[in-house]
C-alpha cells in the first residue's frame, strides 16, 4: 500500500520455490500474482428454478464458478415422491428427479463457458449423465464441459454417510466416470477427493489430511487396476479440504498435503508428469466452527479461515455465510461471504507474494509434523490392506475403523468445549451482549408440492417403453463388470428415467449398504 | 437423594430419522448421556417413525432422542410422536439439531418435549432428557 517494492517470492537461494516439486509452497511460481483463486459459492435449495435464480445472482455478483447443493433425497438416490423423501424435498439443497429438472437448473447459463461443481456422491454418475445430456441437447461439445463432480464415495462410508451401494460396486461407478471423462471430457474433474466432510464429522486436522490422501491413493489404485494411464487421469483428480479455525495448523495441512501427494505419486505410483503430481484443491470454511449464538461473530471466523486457505495456496474457495448454524443462508448473508473473499483478494495484499509464510520456523516445522502424523496413518492403512491402499481403505471402512477414529476425535473435542479447555467466543465464553437472531431463509412446504407436480408431469409426458428398455439395458450392463455404465446412464437420462428408478435398477445387481450402528 | 440412588438408570433410544446422514451430533449426545449414567441405544441411520416406535416398545425406553439437520423436523418429529402414541407408548421425544425458532411452537404442539439447538452444552442435553422423562407424556398433535 505504501509503495515498498516486493519480490514475487522470498527465500534463500537453495530453498524450494513455489511451483517446484514437491510443491510444498504452492503449485505455481507466481501463485495469485498472475491468477486469483476461483470464488466458488455453493448454493442449492427448493426447486431447480429457485436455485437457477441464485446461480444467476452469483454470476452477476462476480462469482466465477457454480457449485450445486442437492437435497437429501437426490443425494440418496430417491425420487421426490418416494415415501422416505417426505419432508426433505428441496430442504437442504435442490431437488433433481429427471433431466427435465437439470435443464431448469441451468436455464440461460452457458455450459460451454461456466465451470460447474456438483456435490453428489452415491448417485454421482447418474446426475452427471443428466448434466452431460443437457449439454448434448444444447449442442455444447462434450470437450467444452468444465467442472467437478465430487463423486468421492469412500468418505461417504467414513464420514458423511450418504451411501447406497456397497463399497466395491460403488468404486466401479467412480472408475467408470473416470474412464468416461478420460475419453471424452478433458476439462472435467471426475472425482473431488474430500476431506471436508471427514473434518466436519469431527476428525482432527491430521486425520483429515491422512484419510483424504489415503482415499486419493485408493482411487489411484482403482484407476490403475481399470487400466487407465496414471499421468493422464491423476492430472484430473482434485481435492477438497476444510478450512477450520486453527489458523497455522490449517495452512500447514495444505502445504503437507501437496508435498505428500507429489512424493507418493512419483515414488510409489511412478507418475512422471508434474501435472499428475500436483495436488489441486478447493477449500470451504468450516461449517462446524460457526455458532448459533451471536451469529455475526461468524463473519470474523470465516475471514480467518478463508485467509488460511489462501495462505495455504487453494485453487478455489467457498466461504460460509454467518447464518449457516441456523439455516441455509439468505442471499444477503451469502453476499457478505463472497465479499469476505473479495476483501482478501483485492485489499489485504496477501496475494502479492507467493507463499508469504514459507520459511517461518513454526510453519515449516508444523508442516513436517503433520506430514509425519499422516505417514503413520498411511502405514496402518497399508498394513491392513496387505500392501494396497485401496484394499486397506475398504477394510478400514468395513471394520468401522475410520468411523470410530472420527467419532472418538469428535467426542474429545466436545469434552474440551464442555470443560472450558477450548473457547468459542459468544457461545462458551463472552456470552453477554446482543444475541438477536438474524432473519433466516425459510423454505416453504410448497416446494415439495411444486416438485411433486413437476415430476408427475414429466412422467406423464415420457415414453414408458423407452424408459423400461433403458433400465433393462442398465441392469444388463451392471451385471458385467467390464462394461462402462456411463453410456447406459446417458441413455436412461435422455428418456427421462428418474434418479430413483436408475438407483433401484442398479440395486437389483449391486445390493445396498447398511452401516452397523455404533457410538 | 436416596430415591435417585436406587432408581434404575434412564433408558434412552437415540436415532436418525429420514435420509440425513449427519451423525456427529447424535454420537456425541449418545456418549454424553452414557457418561451421565443412562442406558443408551443407538438405532442408527435412516430410521422411519414406525421403526423407532417398534424399537422403543421392544427396549422399553423412557425417552427417544432424534437428531435432525435436514430441515424435515416439522414432518418427521410429529410423525415419530404419532407412531409412538399409536403404539400405546408414552415415551417422551426430544429433538436436537438445526430448528428455526419459528418452528418451536409447532413442534411443542405436536407433542415434542423439548428441542436442543446448536451449541447446547452437555449439561443442557442431560437436563433436557431427565426433564422429558419426568414430565407427563405429551399427546401427539392434530
Amino acid at each position: 500500500m505504501s509503495g515498498i517494492p516486493l519480490e514475487p517470492v522470498y527465500g534463500p537461494p537453495d530453498a524450494e520455490l513455489p511451483g517446484q516439486w514437491p510443491f510444498t509452497r504452492g503449485l505455481h511460481e507466481s501463485m495469485y500474482r498472475s491468477r486469483l483463486w476461483t470464488m466458488r459459492q455453493f448454493a442449492g435449495f427448493g426447486t431447480a428454478e429457485d436455485t437457477n435464480g441464485r446461480f444467476k445472482e452469483i454470476l452477476r455478483a462476480g462469482g466465477s464458478g457454480l457449485s450445486t447443493a442437492f437435497d437429501m433425497p437426490t443425494l440418496m438416490g430417491r425420487d421426490s415422491d418416494d415415501e422416505m423423501a417426505l419432508g426433505e424435498v428441496g430442504r437442504a439443497g435442490v431437488a433433481i428427479d429427471t433431466v427435465a429438472d437439470m435443464e431448469d437448473l441451468f436455464a440461460d447459463i452457458d455450459l460451454g463457458t461456466v465451470s460447474t461443481s456438483m456435490t453428489i456422491n452415491s448417485p454421482a454418475a447418474i446426475i452427471f449423465a443428466m448434466y452431460v445430456t443437457v449439454g448434448d441437447r444444447r449442442g455444447v461439445p462434450r470437450d467444452r464441459l468444465g467442472g467437478t463432480l465430487q463423486n468421492d464415495i469412500l468418505k461417504e462410508y467414513q464420514a458423511q454417510k450418504e451411501f447406497i451401494f456397497p463399497p466395491r460396486p460403488s468404486m466401479r461407478l467412480v472408475t467408470d466416470v473416470m474412464r468416461f471423462c478420460s475419453a471424452e471430457l478433458p476439462r472435467w474433474h471426475p472425482v473431488s477427493i474430500s476431506g471436508y466432510h471427514i473434518r466436519e464429522a469431527g476428525s482432527t486436522a491430521a486425520q483429515e489430511l491422512a484419510f483424504t490422501l489415503a482415499n486419493g491413493f485408493a482411487y489411484v489404485e482403482a484407476a490403475l487396476r481399470a487400466g487407465l494411464s496414471l499421468d493422464d487421469f491423476a492430472a484430473r483428480l482434485s481435492f477438497f479440504f476444510n478450512a477450520h479455525i486453527d489458523f497455522f495448523e490449517e495452512i500447514c495441512k495444505y502445504r503437507a498435503a501437496r508435498r505428500i501427494w507429489a512424493r507418493w505419486l512419483r515414488d510409489r505410483y511412478g507418475a512422471t508428469d508434474n501435472r499428475a503430481m500436483q495436488m489441486r484443491f478447493h477449500t470451504q470454511t468450516a461449517g462446524v466452527s460457526l455458532t448459533a449464538q451471536q451469529p455475526e461473530v461468524n463473519i470474523a471466523r470465516v475471514a480467518i479461515e478463508a485467509m488460511a486457505a489462501v495462505l495455504g495456496g487453494t485453487q478455489s474457495l467457498h466461504t460460509d455465510s454467518f447464518d449457516e448454524a441456523l439455516a441455509l443462508p439468505t442471499e444477503d448473508a451469502a453476499r457478505i461471504a463472497l465479499r469476505t473473499q473479495q476483501v482478501i483478494a483485492y485489499e489485504s495484499g496477501v496475494t502479492n507474494v507467493a507463499d508469504p509464510l514459507g520459511g517461518s520456523w513454526l510453519v515449516e516445522s508444523l508442516t513436517d509434523e503433520l506430514e509425519r502424523q499422516a505417514e503413520a496413518i498411511f502405514a496402518h492403512i497399508d498394513s491392513i490392506g496387505s500392501g494396497s491402499m485401496l484394499d486397506g481403505v475398504i477394510a478400514g471402512i468395513e471394520s468401522g475403523w475410520f468411523q470410530a477414529e472420527i467419532a472418538d476425535a469428535s467426542f474429545q473435542f466436545q469434552r474440551k468445549l464442555n470443560e472450558g479447555r477450548w473457547i468459542q467466543v459468544g457461545a462458551t465464553a463472552f456470552t453477554d451482549g446482543d444475541d438477536t437472531r438474524p432473519s433466516t431463509l425459510y423454505i416453504s412446504e410448497q416446494v415439495e408440492e411444486q416438485q411433486l407436480k413437476r415430476l408427475a408431469e414429466t412422467k406423464r409426458a415420457r415414453d414408458e417403453a423407452a424408459v423400461d428398455a433403458a433400465l433393462g439395458r442398465l441392469r444388463a450392463d451392471a451385471a458385467r463388470a467390464e462394461i462402462n455404465l456411463m453410456p447406459a446412464l446417458l441413455a436412461a437420462a435422455d428418456v427421462y428415467a428418474t434418479v430413483g428408478e436408475v438407483v433401484q435398477s442398479l440395486e437389483t445387481v449391486f445390493g445396498t449398504w447398511v452401516e452397523t450402528p455404533s457410538v | 437423594m436416596a430415591d435417585q440412588l436406587v432408581a434404575p438408570p434412564l433408558r434412552v433410544l437415540v436415532a436418525k430419522v429420514g435420509l440425513d446422514g449427519h451423525d456427529r451430533g447424535i454420537k456425541v449426545v449418545a456418549r454424553i448421556l452414557r457418561d451421565a449414567g443412562m442406558e443408551v441405544i443407538y438405532a442408527g441411520l435412516r430410521q422411519t417413525p414406525a421403526m423407532i416406535a417398534a424399537i422403543a416398545a421392544q427396549e422399553d425406553v423412557d425417552v427417544v432422542g432424534l437428531s435432525m439437520h435436514n430441515g424435515a423436523h416439522l414432518t418427521l418429529a410429529p410423525a415419530v410422536v404419532k407412531a409412538l402414541r399409536s403404539a400405546g407408548l408414552e415415551t417422551a421425544v426430544v429433538v436436537g439439531g438445526i430448528v428455526p425458532d419459528v418452528d418451536l411452537p409447532k413442534l411443542e404442539a405436536a407433542g415434542v418435549a423439548s428441542v436442543l439447538g446448536p451449541g447446547a452444552s452437555a449439561d443442557e442435553v442431560v437436563d433436557a432428557v431427565r426433564a422429558a422423562a419426568a414430565a407427563p407424556a405429551a399427546p401427539a398433535g392434530p
